[in-house]
């Protein structure tokens, strides 16, 4: 038995505005440099292979898989740093919250450092603080999580280029084709407009769609502040029978 | 409200960057302790029917050099031409195929998925497709994911009358998304992936 929800006869995905992402040959970005592929992508409508894709259920997750601040600390110590409440909700281009999809995050310590062998940057690693987590979102699409504001970095691209604050995240959607990865950066910070890999988005506003928004409303007193980051995946093409339409 | 349109863009991609491999597989990474295991390490947890294979993808940029950052998703049907089941909000279950898997690139470029060999499920046209696996590769220097697919050796005849792999005009090109077979137990499936130069793969916008 196959368990795909396909919603009528049609019922595909809106194809890919390929000029609102990055084209892949960016020079301002040297490493597309030998990684961009020179063909044209082959444009095809999706298949079944396609509109299908893993789900995973909520008992995956352990307790403390969105809380950075937490899940690496070995005896409770916290993670330094200015204390955040990421969230936001996960939509289709129709709008519709995407429901139990995984939701992981990992991101530089509030130095600016990765705990990974060929980072190679000076500022300390934090020995609490692992930088990555995970979610799933819940019957409206919405996701949270702790962790702390992570720092800006420079990093070998051009003689001086530095990455602004930024928290990477990879989105799964119902579907292998909504399949995403993208980067969250921080309402305000001057460091966006110069950044290299920001700037291979062609659009302003579709770079200002990756900048989080500051939320004083749902900020925890005395404890952390709060932005807010929607994410947009795919949407469904309608048929006409629009009220049979199951899952996002 | 009338003729109401889509009102949202999709959110655009971002490089997932030369440190991918500690959001999607931090034990690989050697940050423990957090995760009890990589998601997508296996993708058997049970008895399952068919071939039992070994697929070893291979990423190369344009230079010839392995991306040892890379990261690849696979996802496909079962032996039987079926896809696994959304898994319910709040099960714990895992099918005994999972149908998806998600490896880092080592320092050659290699990834080695230990799966079965998918079923033929169908294409637009109604016809079945030549059994395939569906790949998602991200990487620092790749802006958006790419995805792309592997097909079999050993299914000349099923290959020929592909939906998908029809498509591509040129057909030496074809052949940059079949896998060679080397009989062993599992049997092996091998592929290089190129980003760019003469053996560019083909790459899709599905």
């Amino acid at each position: 038995m196959s368990g795909i929800i396909l919603p009528g006869a049609d019922g595909l995905l809106f194809q890919r505005d390929r000029a609102w992402h990055p084209s892949a040959d960016t020079p301002g970005y040297k490493s597309t440099t030998f990684r961009a592929p020179k063909h044209s992508l082959l444009a095809l409508g999706p298949t079944q292979s396609e509109m299908t894709g893993p789900t995973f259920g909520h008992e995956k997750l352990g307790a403390l898989d969105n809380d950075l601040i937490r899940n690496f600390s070995q005896d409770g110590t916290e993670a330094i740093g200015q204390r955040l409440v990421v969230y936001g909700q996960v939509l289709d281009e129709n709008a519709r919250p995407v429901p139990n999809t995984l939701v992981e995050y990992w991101q530089a310590n509030a130095g600016g450092r990765y705990r990974h062998k060929k980072e190679g940057y000076l500022a300390a690693l934090d020995p609490n603080f692992g930088g990555f987590g995970r979610s799933i979102t819940d019957e409206n699409g919405f996701y949270h999580f702790r962790t702390v504001k992570p720092g800006a970095y420079p990093w070998p691209n051009g003689g001086n280029d530095w990455r602004p604050a930024h928290i990477h995240f990879s989105v799964f959607g119902h579907a292998f084709a909504q399949r995403l990865i993208t980067q969250m950066y921080f309402e305000g910070d001057p460091m966006i407009w110069q950044c290299p890999i920001v700037g291979t988005i062609p659009d302003k506003a579709a770079i200002d769609q990756l900048i989080a928004r500051l939320d004083r409303q749902n900020t925890t007193p005395m404890d952390a502040l709060a932005y807010r980051f929607d994410i947009v995946l795919r949407g469904r093409r309608s048929t006409m029978f629009e009220n049979k339409l199951e899952g996002n | 409200m009338l003729h109401p349109t889509p009102s949202l863009k999709e959110t655009p991609s971002q490089t997932a960057g030369p440190y991918v491999h500690i959001g999607m597989t931090p034990n690989f990474c050697g940050i423990g302790g957090v995760y009890a295991a990589d998601l997508g390490a296996t993708m058997i947890n049970g008895p399952v029917e068919g071939e039992r294979i070994s697929l070893e993808l291979r990423l190369l940029d344009g230079s010839g050099a392995p991306l040892s950052d890379g990261l690849i998703e696979i996802w496909q049907a079962d032996a039987n031409g079926s896809f696994v089941a959304p898994t319910a909000p709040n099960s714990n279950s895992v099918p005994a195929f999972t149908g998806w898997g998600r490896l880092p690139a080592n320092e050659q470029g290699v990834m080695v998925f230990e799966t079965i060999k998918p079923g033929r499920v169908a294409g637009p046209d109604g016809a079945l497709q030549a059994p395939h696996i569906s790949l998602w590769i991200v990487a620092r220097g790749i802006n958006i994911g790419l995805q792309t697919r592997v097909y079999f050796a050993d299914e000349a005849e099923a290959n020929a009358d592909d939906f998908v792999l029809n498509k591509i005009m040129d057909k030496r090109r074809r052949e940059t998304l079949i896998a060679r077979r080397e009989e062993g137990s599992p049997a092996r499936y091998v592929l290089d992936i190129h980003l760019q130069g003469e053996k560019e793969t083909v790459f899709f916008d599905f």
